[in-house]
């Protein structure tokens, strides 16, 4: 039997809970990142040890081997450096298109490298925890991608470390046009297969959507979190809702969710 | 040793999160990432008070929310809940071998999710769930009932090496000692 200091204690267990839960969002985030913070030693000793393993690999590849890799990585560099370029010939004629109709230009955004600290612990959220925070200039809402697509966002960001919200989180809505007709859409949590890491929901598509799968899925730009054109995926199928009245692609995300060690936030 | 003992159950809790959030290998080769925490509890009902058991559902469920998407506090109540139940039956339930400790890990880390599954839900905020989340569960269940017995050797280690051991029986009677001297 449980005796009356069981109670007492059984009581305010379940207070601190509801005290908790009923804490602003933002409110929330803050005690979040200064909880989580706690971990930071673990988590600094456990990228020394990977740093140390990689180098402990590094010395075991040939000279050879990085010769090769070096030669590769110059001739890229310098095929890089061409388009780089050809771009700037087109951004700067597309600024002075801009200026003749009078439309406002193009945000430039800024990158930063991040390394993935942490990945959510309960397998029924998509979220991720980075190494940059405020001190780097981050800020809540900034976009998150790897070389191939885009990831999520930033949601709440700490000292040190942020908080993003992965691609496929039910929190998580991104704007979207399929290319190259134009069609645009909601990027949505997948409703069919929601466990699937690289699998995404792109919803209210008209009924009479000539969206064909293959065609590449990018960020619109509406909205003002994220900027156009950043590649998201690429169409799989497609199936009619509503009585006809709206179509839902599903949508395999171009980046590897899986495997996400290094990715890039976009800062204005 | 029982302060320590209630110290070392929430560094292991501490560790546990952190493993957690860290360690991708069960995620990618199970598709699931086991929680630790329920052995945990099972642990702390049967071998400390309420107060230990509620601190270590407070601080567990706290930091591992810390580090994932839950609203702050989702976990607290029902590693609690496991905590308390586990308390009530200590006189009852076997806790020596290793089948009843993975049958107790596993009870523990069903009872986890779905109770947290069911305030989520309660509170508005439905998480992924599909048909794949089924295997997720049982990864977790028979996972979490697998860790338990590791996790019972490995404090029962702990507890030896730093409790007072009883002394041994000697077979020395007084009554039975032989007196010399001038009769």
């Amino acid at each position: 039997m449980l005796k009356k200091r069981h109670y007492i204690i059984l009581v305010l267990v379940v207070l601190l809970v509801i005290v908790l839960l009923k804490l602003p969002s933002e409110a929330m985030g803050r005690v979040k990142l200064a909880i989580s913070g706690l971990f930071l030693p673990l988590f600094g000793l456990a990228g020394s040890v990977h740093e140390l393993t990689g180098r402990a690999g590094e010395n075991l590849v040939t000279k050879e081997q990085l010769a090769r890799q070096n030669e590769e990585l110059r001739r890229q560099n310098e095929e890089l450096k061409i388009r780089l370029q050809q771009e700037a010939a087109t951004v700067s004629e597309n600024a002075r298109l801009r200026g003749m109709v009078g439309w406002p230009g193009q945000k430039i955004w800024n990158v930063r490298l991040a390394r993935v600290i942490a990945r959510d612990p309960a397998n029924w959220w998509r979220s991720a925890q980075i190494d940059l925070g405020a001190r780097d200039g981050l800020k809540p809402n900034y976009p998150v991608l790897t070389s191939d697509g885009l990831v999520g966002r930033i949601q709440a960001v700490g000292q040190t470390r942020s908080q993003v919200i992965l691609l496929g989180n039910p929190d998580l809505r991104v704007a979207a046009v399929v290319q190259p007709d134009g069609e645009t859409g909601i990027i949505n949590a997948s409703s069919s297969s929601p466990q699937e890491n690289n699998m995404i929901d792109l919803d209210y598509l008209s009924g009479t959507s000539k969206v064909r799968p293959g065609q590449i899925v990018e960020t619109w730009g509406e909205g003002g979190v994220f900027p156009a054109h950043i590649p998201i995926g690429k169409i799989v199928d497609l199936r009619v809702k509503d009585f006809g009245m709206a179509t839902q692609a599903r949508v395999q995300l171009a980046a590897d969710m899986g495997a996400l060690q290094e990715v890039w936030v976009m800062a204005p | 040793m029982s302060e320590l003992h209630s110290i070392l159950i929430l560094a292991a809790a501490f560790v546990a999160v952190f493993f957690e959030a860290w360690f991708d290998g069960f995620r990618d080769v199970l598709g699931a990432q086991i929680d630790l925490l329920p052995a945990l509890m099972v642990y702390a009902g049967l071998h400390k008070g309420l107060g230990t058991v509620a601190l270590t559902a407070i601080c567990g469920g706290l930091w591992f929310d810390s580090l994932s998407a839950n609203p702050l506090g989702v976990s607290v109540l029902p590693l609690f809940l496991i905590g308390l139940l586990v308390y009530r039956g200590r006189e009852v339930l076997a806790r020596e071998h290793a089948a009843a400790q993975f049958a107790l890990g596993a009870a523990a880390s069903a009872l986890q999710p779905l109770a947290t599954l069911f305030i989520l839900l309660n509170i508005g905020a439905p998480p992924l769930l599909g048909l794949k989340s089924l295997w997720q569960w049982v990864v977790m269940t028979l996972g979490g009932g697998l860790f338990t017995p590791v996790l019972f050797t490995l404090f029962n280690r702990v507890r030896l090496t730093f409790e007072y051991q009883p002394a041994p029986q000697t077979s020395f009677r007084p009554d039975r000692q032989i007196k010399r001297g001038r009769l």
